[in-house]
């Protein structure tokens, strides 16, 4: 009961931080709200049993991804421009999509129900068997890097991806613009 | 609906308003910097829903004590699967961040603007003139 109850505090904490992102017109307040943000979903994490995921958050969304916006921010823009009109579409739309995914979950099983699906079926044979087959105390480390070793390699495709790309576009070797061309012809002889 | 319905779904409903507000960032901001935090939040949300799909009442984290000898079978374990899952999906998710706010430093040094609306025009004004240049090429007839 506890549990929920410091989960609906803490939610109220992040909805009110996604509202003020929403009005705030300063990127730079927008930035650091989107950290605070991600602390908050850190510490959701930890009520929730999820350290590892706590802490990679933590390390990750809160610390690289405001590193990363940051610098975003001090490339192109400070401020938000205000926008004049106010279209009531997008309103309807996250409404509507909201009212769907609320019936959505209508039967799903109850919050923290031992007997769900999710819970009886290969997550057991995780928690029996890791200690013999792994022998590592950590069971997300275990499943991580051996059970589902294969998915971690995945990830790491990704982000080679991802870094690839961030080189192309913005990277010494990137092409830029209709003025490369010029430059390129100069190059050899100066 | 009983109250103990509401209390067992209290959480998911609220994922999906924090859902929602991230969304709505996403579509009604126009600024590309603000777009990809209303993403950023959107994402989160999601995460949060499946590691609470992971939770057991009563559980701690499922970390065995150091000798694993000593490994208590009354405890109760919550699911480590959909933290793996969340622990990949995090790293993934700040790698899209990254491109996307590569896209948008380049989006930046060729249009001036990060703002939607600034864009949309420019680029409308770059249609209306190659038109009129083409329209001249052909004499008038396109």
């Amino acid at each position: 009961m506890i549990e929920i109850l410091i989960n609906i505090v803490l939610f109220f904490f992040m909805i009110v931080t996604a509202i003020a992102v929403l009005r705030m017109q300063r990127l730079f307040g927008v930035v650091m709200l989107s950290g605070v943000f991600s602390l908050l979903s850190a510490l959701l994490f930890v009520t929730l049993d999820a350290v590892d995921v706590a802490f990679t958050e933590a390390a990750v969304g809160a610390g690289i991804t405001t590193v990363l916006m940051l610098g975003t921010m001090a490339l192109t823009a400070r401020e938000e421009k205000l926008r004049s009109n106010f279209s009531p579409v997008p309103l309807i739309v996250v409404l509507v999509t909201g009212a769907v995914l609320i019936y959505g979950t209508l039967d799903m099983p109850h919050f923290g129900a031992a007997d769900s699906p999710a819970q009886t079926q290969v997550a057991n044979v995780y928690l029996t068997e890791s200690p013999d087959d792994i022998g590592v105390p950590n069971v997300v480390t275990a499943i991580l890097a051996s059970y589902r070793g294969y998915d971690t390699l995945g990830e790491t495709v990704v982000v080679f991806t991802a870094c690839v790309g961030v080189l192309m576009l913005i990277g010494s070797f990137a092409r830029r613009g209709v003025r490369l061309p010029r430059r390129r012809r100069r190059g050899p002889s100066s | 609906m009983s109250v103990d319905f509401i209390i067992s779904h209290m959480n998911y409903w609220l994922f999906i308003v924090l859902m929602m507000t991230g969304f709505y960032i996403v579509v009604s901001r126009g600024n590309f910097i603000k777009k990809i935090i209303g993403l950023n939040i959107f994402q989160s949300a999601v995460f949060m829903f499946y590691i609470s799909l992971g939770k057991v009442t009563g559980g701690t984290a499922p970390i065995f004590p150091l000798k694993l000898e000593n490994i208590d079978p009354s405890v109760v374990y919550s699911n480590p699967l959909p933290h793996v899952l969340i622990l990949t999906a995090i790293v993934v998710g700040v790698a899209t961040t990254a491109l996307g706010l590569a896209l948008i430093v380049r989006i930046r040094e060729e249009f001036g603007t990060i703002e939607e609306e600034d864009i949309l025009e420019i680029e409308s004004d770059m249609q209306a003139k190659d038109n009129r240049r083409h329209g001249d090429a052909m004499g008038g007839r396109a």
